[in-house]
C-alpha cells in the first residue's frame, strides 16, 4: 500500500560527516559488492568496460568546491537514498511496489509488482532511484535490510555495508527516532542536517556540515613561489644553464 | 526532464479526445449539437481512438508493460493510479453514448445521461493527468498553480477546434463552436505565455546550498561520481531544449495558437464545403503545434537533482 504509515516505531537511517568524508569511494563499491547480491540484486551494469558505461549505483558521491568569507575548501558527499518520512515516492507509486516499512521507516520497492513508470525517481527530488534498464523496474537503497537484521553475520556486521566499509567512520547507523541513540545525540551535538528541507519531504538520513574553519591553524612562513621573468645576457645564460 | 515521445504523444492525444469526448457528450446531450448519424459514428470515433492511442502509447515507455494492470490499485495516493482508474470508467458511459447515438439514432433520455456522465468522466481524467505532474515537488516548473488548468484549457481548446472542424464537414458548422474553439485558442495561447511568464522569473528556493547542506557562499560542483551520463542525467538532465527554447516557443505559438486563430476567423467567411477546409487545417496544425509545445513542457523541466551535477 503507497499510503504513508502515520509514524514507523524506528527511524533507521544514517548519518553522514561531511567534516571526515575524504571521497575515497570504498562505501560506494562496498555497497555495489553487497548489494548487487542482496534484496534488489542484480545491480545490472550496461556496456562496463566500453565506451558508455552505465548502471546501477545506490550510493554516489560527488566532489564540490564550498567558498564562503572564511576560505574555500573541498566537500566529499555521498548521496544515497534518505528514507524520508514523508517519501513522494511512496505516494505517487500507482502499483503498491513501493512502500515504508511500518516496523523502522525503510523505504523499499517490491520489484515483482514495479510496472518501471519511473514516476517515483521523478517524485524524488534527491536522485536517490535509478532505474534497471535490463530489468525494467526500478532500484534503490535497502539500508541494507539483508544485512542489518542477519543473524548469519557477526553483530557488528549488522550495519549497511556503506557503513561497514567507511575508514574514516564517516558513516554512522542507528535509530534515528529515538534522542537518546548514538546517532541522534551526534546529530544534536553536530548540529546535524536536512538536505532540501524547504521541499518537505523530512528525510530521516542526517548530513553533519564541516567544522567551523579553524582560526589556529599554523600559518605558511615561506613565500608562495613566483614564475622567474626570462632575462637575457650572462644572468639569463647561467639561468637556462642551470634550467637544464 | 526526458520528453519521452511515448508520454509528449499520450497527453496531448487523451487531451483532445477527452476534450473533444467532453463537448460531444454536453453538446449531444443538451441536444445543442444535432443527433447526425456520421458526426456520432466519426466524432466519438475520434475521440475514443485519440484516447485509446494515447493510453495505450503511455505504456510504450513502461519497463514492464505486462504489469500495467496493477496500476488501477493505488488510487488512494496516486495520481497515476486515479488516472488509470478514471481513464477506464469513462469508457463505460462513452461507449453507452456512442452506442445510443450511432446505433438507436438518439441522444435525448438515457443517453443524454451517459453524455454528461462522459463529460465529467473526461473532465475528471484531464484533472488526473494535470495532478501528476503539478503534483511533483522537485520540478518548480511543474509544481504551480499554471500546471492544472493549463491541461484543462488545452483540453477544451483543442477538443472544440476538432468539434469545429467535424460539424463544418459534414455541413452542419455551428456559430456557437465556431466562436468557442476562437475563444478557446485564444486563452490557450494566453494561459502559455502566461506561464512562460511566470516559470522565466520564478525563483526556486531550492540551490546547491540546500541540497547539500552546506550553508552560505557558493557551492560548486568538482566532480561526478561517474564519468558518463547515468539514469538520472539521461532522465532528469536533459538540456537540449533549454538551448533552443526560444525558437521553439515561437514554433508552438504558431501552430497552436497564431495559425488556428487565423484559420478559424477565415471559416466565418466561408460557406460550406469551403468553410470546411480552414477548420480542418486548424485541427491539424493545432494538434501538431501542441505536440511541440508538450515537448516543451517536458524539455524546459528542472528537476532538482541536477543540482547536484552542477547543472
Amino acid at each position: 500500500m503507497t499510503c504513508l504509515p502515520a509514524h514507523s516505531d524506528k527511524k533507521l537511517g544514517l548519518v553522514i560527516d561531511l567534516d571526515t568524508c575524504v571521497g575515497c569511494q570504498a562505501c560506494v563499491t562496498a555497497c555495489k559488492e553487497w548489494n548487487t547480491g542482496g534484496h534488489m540484486a542484480p545491480l545490472t551494469d550496461i556496456d562496463p568496460y566500453g565506451g558508455h558505461v552505465d548502471g546501477v549505483w545506490f550510493n554516489r558521491v560527488h566532489s564540490y568546491e564550498h567558498t564562503t568569507e572564511m576560505g574555500g575548501r573541498t566537500v566529499n558527499f555521498p548521496r544515497s537514498c534518505l528514507h524520508c518520512e514523508t517519501p513522494a515516492c511512496v505516494t505517487v507509486c500507482p502499483t503498491g511496489a513501493s512502500y515504508k516499512r511500518v516496523s523502522d521507516g525503510i523505504v523499499l520497492i517490491d520489484e515483482d509488482k514495479c510496472i518501471g513508470c519511473k514516476l517515483c525517481s521523478w517524485a524524488c527530488p534527491y536522485g536517490a532511484r535509478e532505474f534497471d534498464t535490463d530489468v525494467g523496474v526500478m532500484k534503490k537503497c535497502t539500508l541494507c535490510v539483508d544485512r542489518i537484521y542477519n543473524d548469519n553475520l557477526a553483530e557488528e556486521d549488522r550495519v549497511p555495508a556503506c557503513v561497514a566499509a567507511c575508514p574514516t567512520s564517516a558513516r554512522h547507523f542507528g535509530d534515528l527516532g529515538d534522542p537518546q541513540s548514538a546517532v541522534s545525540q551526534l546529530v544534536a551535538e553536530r548540529g546535524g542536517v536536512d538536505l532540501m528541507p524547504e521541499l518537505g519531504y523530512h528525510p530521516t538520513n542526517k548530513y553533519l556540515p564541516p567544522r567551523a574553519h579553524t582560526q589556529r591553524a599554523a600559518s605558511v612562513p615561506a613565500k608562495a613561489l613566483e614564475p622567474v621573468r626570462a632575462e637575457g645576457g650572462f644572468l639569463g645564460w647561467v639561468d637556462r644553464m642551470l634550467s637544464n | 526532464m526526458h520528453p519521452a515521445f511515448s508520454v509528449v504523444f499520450f497527453t496531448t492525444a487523451t487531451g483532445a479526445g477527452y476534450g473533444l469526448l467532453a463537448l460531444l457528450g454536453v453538446l449531444g446531450g443538451l441536444q445543442i449539437v444535432p443527433a447526425d448519424f456520421w458526426l456520432g459514428l466519426v466524432g466519438l470515433g475520434l475521440a475514443l481512438g485519440l484516447i485509446a492511442a494515447g493510453l495505450l502509447s503511455s505504456t510504450g515507455h513502461l519497463g514492464r508493460p505486462e504489469r500495467g494492470w496493477r496500476a488501477f490499485s493505488q488510487w488512494r495516493s496516486s495520481w497515476l493510479s486515479r488516472e488509470g482508474v478514471a481513464s477506464v470508467i469513462t469508457f463505460i458511459p462513452a461507449g453507452l453514448f456512442g452506442l445510443g447515438w450511432v446505433f438507436f439514432g438518439r441522444t435525448e433520455g438515457w443517453v443524454a445521461i451517459a453524455g454528461l456522465l462522459a463529460a465529467i468522466g473526461a473532465i475528471v481524467t484531464v484533472c488526473t493527468t494535470g495532478m501528476i505532474y503539478a503534483s511533483l515537488k522537485p520540478i518548480a516548473q511543474w509544481h504551480s498553480r499554471y500546471t492544472l488548468p493549463a491541461y484543462l484549457i488545452f483540453a477544451a481548446m483543442t477538443g472544440s477546434v476538432l468539434l469545429n472542424a467535424l460539424l463544418q464537414g459534414f455541413g452542419i458548422g455551428s456559430t456557437g463552436v465556431l466562436v468557442l474553439s476562437l475563444l478557446a485558442t485564444l486563452a490557450g495561447w494566453g494561459w502559455k505565455l502566461a506561464t512562460w511568464r511566470h516559470n522565466d522569473r520564478l525563483e526556486i528556493p531550492t540551490t546547491a546550498n540546500t541540497a547539500t547542506g552546506l550553508a552560505g557562499g557558493t557551492v560548486r560542483s568538482l566532480e561526478w561520481p561517474h564519468t558518463e551520463e547515468n539514469y538520472l542525467l539521461k532522465e532528469m538532465g536533459f538540456r537540449i531544449a533549454r538551448k533552443h527554447s526560444a525558437k521553439l516557443r515561437m514554433l508552438a505559438q504558431a501552430l497552436a495558437f497564431a495559425l488556428p486563430v487565423l484559420l478559424i476567423a477565415a471559416t466565418f467567411a466561408l460557406p460550406w464545403p469551403y468553410a470546411a477546409v480552414p477548420s480542418v487545417l486548424a485541427a491539424i496544425v493545432q494538434f501538431a503545434g501542441m505536440l511541440v509545445e508538450r515537448w516543451l513542457f517536458f524539455a524546459e523541466a528542472k528537476h532538482t537533482v541536477t543540482l547536484y551535477y552542477g547543472r
